[in-house]
């Protein structure tokens, strides 16, 4: 590489190398993953208990903290979009951090809310009698933190593109807001709403991180996906096999997510 | 359907020192056309009819409903009704369809929304698509119509509404010139058959002939001057509505029973035939603006052919004769800019700004260009005077 400085190689080679030792570092990692699959025993591998115990979990909460990232989601997405550019820079802020903290850090974070001796933690115990932390809410709790900035962020997007020129024509046309809300202002934002929930599902999938922290790692009640591969490797219940056949489903379920993302953005471009 | 009353005195103040006062009534089924330069106020006033602007003073009353009212009105309660509820439906430059409808979901949605079942506004829709010249084009996606098309649908949306008012914020200004015409004609159809009342801004005096019985001018924020479009156009109270009506308007005061002003060389009088403008030109020294119509100006070639030989011709003979014996009518004029038009070119000279018209063949055969010394004359059958009541800066 150096001699081709020296020779006063022109630009595009000399990148050529490090362009092609980073896709390797991507691509590279990810095909011996898939070297390591024993095609024979996977569909076995898959539905061993342990892994359709962790496939169910995290599919259910998966969709449970989707869910709940749609409906505090959009709302939260209207409002920052329809806020003034000071209030919503600020909530934009306020959204996008727990997308950039380390998801561990979430997970303490809940802990110190929801726990024995957290704010929200002590009143749940006195009232109801609830303790959230090393339950299956607390998974879907965990999840939706860091799900939640990627539907927000993607919808509210969307929405501030939209404008509000079109809610004024259907005002002046005499529908009142919940019908301008629901004809008018959601499905100009769809495209950002179905990409918004696609990436938060995706993202509530392969939490790790926060949920090991704030939900532990019980089998069949806090053990998703994730923490059943981890665990794998760790010497734990669930063996190897069980483990690299959960990761190609996790990679498989990410490619499929990427291609169906890009796929309502183009139909929104059309 | 006919359209409600329309009763509103506006007042609309803005950061900076912009502020709108303006008074327009229209009854119903009359058709008024709004006209003024860029930022006099004219979108600000359909923005505060229709409640997406709200008001700092005044009030405007729909039909036989107050639907705002502000500040130090005598009623002294504050009205705001949410532009939904109004009955006033703005349509503007821009169709502004819903693009993730199809055309007859689009004219459907107005009624819809007052309660009208799905089938019923579906129906509806298909009648008034069929009405603006577009049966069995409901089921396009507007991004599938042209520009035309799409403007024809908008107009079908706000009509389907049966509002008591039409606010029409320039709908014809991104058409081409065709296109443009064509919609006017069915919206001329329209607004006939459905009497309804409508507010239209227009920068095209040929829309405020097209459509409007009335026509209001809007200069920085007032009305500079209204009346039937007619009149207006014949008789513009300033430069902009003299632009726009196409016609000459210049500055002078009465004197010696004409128009007079300071020209090139010498003084410039314009005499005028009829009664009322004699009348205006009687009180010597009024301030008065002398209007024609550049088509009945006569432009021939100055005596001599140069500047400084027309000038001297024309000092040599003002000094014989004496100011008070220039001709009426004749002037000496310099021409500062010729513009082509389609029937040959428009010549408009300086000292005074008067534009003329010129047929193709006689640009050529006078040589005419920019500095060229003409003598410009007009017959005082031709000229209007008309008093000059305040003293606005155009």
């Amino acid at each position: 590489m150096s001699r081709a400085r020296e020779t006063g190689g022109t630009l595009p080679p000399v990148l050529a190398l490090p362009a092609v030792v980073g896709l390797a570092l991507l691509v590279l990692p990810l095909t011996a993953l898939i070297a390591r699959v024993q095609w024979d025993s996977l569909w076995a591998d898959i539905t061993s208990p342990q892994a359709l115990d962790a496939l169910w979990l995290s599919f259910f909460t998966g969709i449970l903290a989707t869910a709940l990232c749609v409906i505090l989601g959009v709302p939260l997405a209207l409002v920052i979009a329809r806020a003034g550019p000071r209030t919503s820079a600020v909530m934009r802020v306020l959204v996008t951090v727990p997308l950039v903290l380390p998801p561990m850090v979430g997970g303490v974070a809940l802990l110190f809310l929801f726990g024995r001796n957290g704010w929200l933690g002590m009143l749940l115990d006195e009232w109801f009698g609830m303790t959230l932390p090393f339950t299956t809410a607390a998974v879907v709790l965990a999840q939706a933190f860091v799900a939640l900035p990627f539907l927000v962020l993607a919808l509210e997007g969307s929405i501030r593109t939209s404008g509000v020129d079109y809610e004024r024509t259907a005002a002046t046309l005499g529908a009142g807001r919940w019908r301008i809300l629901w004809r008018v202002t959601l499905p100009l934002a769809a495209p950002g709403l179905i990409a918004g929930i696609i990436l938060s599902f995706a993202r509530a999938v392969g939490e790790f991180g926060a949920t090991a922290l704030f939900a532990g790692n019980a089998p069949g009640v806090t053990q998703t996906m994730p923490l059943a591969i981890y665990t794998a490797f760790n010497g734990g219940g669930v063996d190897q096999g069980t483990a690299v056949a959960l990761s190609l489903l996790l990679l498989v379920t990410a490619i499929a997510v990427l291609l169906l993302v890009r796929g309502w953005r183009v139909g929104a471009a059309r | 359907m006919t359209g409600g009353r329309l009763d509103a005195h506006v007042v609309v103040r803005r950061r900076g020192d912009f502020t709108l006062d303006a008074r327009v009534h229209a009854e119903p089924g009359e058709v008024v056309a709004v006209m003024g330069p860029s930022g006099a106020g004219k979108s600000t006033l359909l923005g505060a009819i229709s409640g997406l602007v709200s008001l700092s003073e005044g009030r405007v009353r729909i039909g036989e409903r107050d639907v705002a009212s502000a500040g130090r009105s005598a009623a002294g309660s504050r009205v705001n009704v949410r532009p939904a509820l109004r009955g006033a439906v703005l349509l503007g430059q821009d169709a502004r369809l819903f693009p993730h409808m199809s055309a007859r979901e689009n004219v459907a949605f107005g009624p819809r929304a007052r309660g009208v079942s799905r089938k019923v506004a579906l129906g509806e829709a298909d009648d008034w698509l069929w009405r603006v010249g577009l049966p069995g084009m409901g089921e396009h996606r507007p991004a599938e119509l042209s520009g035309g098309q799409q403007q024809r649908v908008a107009v079908a949306r706000a009509l389907a509404t049966s509002p008591q008012l039409l606010l029409l914020d320039e709908p014809l200004t991104a058409l081409d010139p065709e296109t443009a015409g064509e919609v006017r004609a069915m919206l001329h159809e329209q607004l006939t058959t459905t009497h309804a009342t409508a507010l239209i801004v227009t920068h095209d005096a040929v829309d405020a002939a097209a459509l409007a019985s009335r026509l209001i001018f809007i200069e920085q924020g007032t009305i500079s001057q209204s009346g039937p479009v007619a009149s207006v156009l014949a008789a513009p109270a300033t430069t902009f509505a003299a632009a726009v009506s196409g016609v000459n308007r210049i500055l002078g005061v009465a004197h010696r029973g004409c128009w007079w002003a300071r020209g090139v060389s010498p003084d410039v009088l314009i005499a005028a035939a009829d009664a009322d403008s004699q009348a205006v030109a009687a009180r010597e020294g009024a301030a008065l603006a002398a209007v024609f119509r550049p088509g009945v100006v006569r432009l021939e070639r100055a005596a001599e052919s140069s500047w400084t030989g027309a000038l001297r011709i024309a000092e040599a003979r003002a000094a014989e004769q004496g100011t008070e014996q220039s001709e009426p009518g004749s002037w000496l004029a310099r021409i500062v800019r010729i513009e082509r038009t389609p029937g040959g070119a428009r010549v408009h000279t300086a000292d005074p700004a008067v534009a003329v018209d010129v047929p193709a063949d006689a640009v050529a055969s006078l040589g005419l260009a920019p500095g060229t010394p003409v003598r410009l004359r007009v017959a005082p059958t031709d000229v209007r005077l008309l008093p000059v009541s305040e003293t606005r800066g155009s």
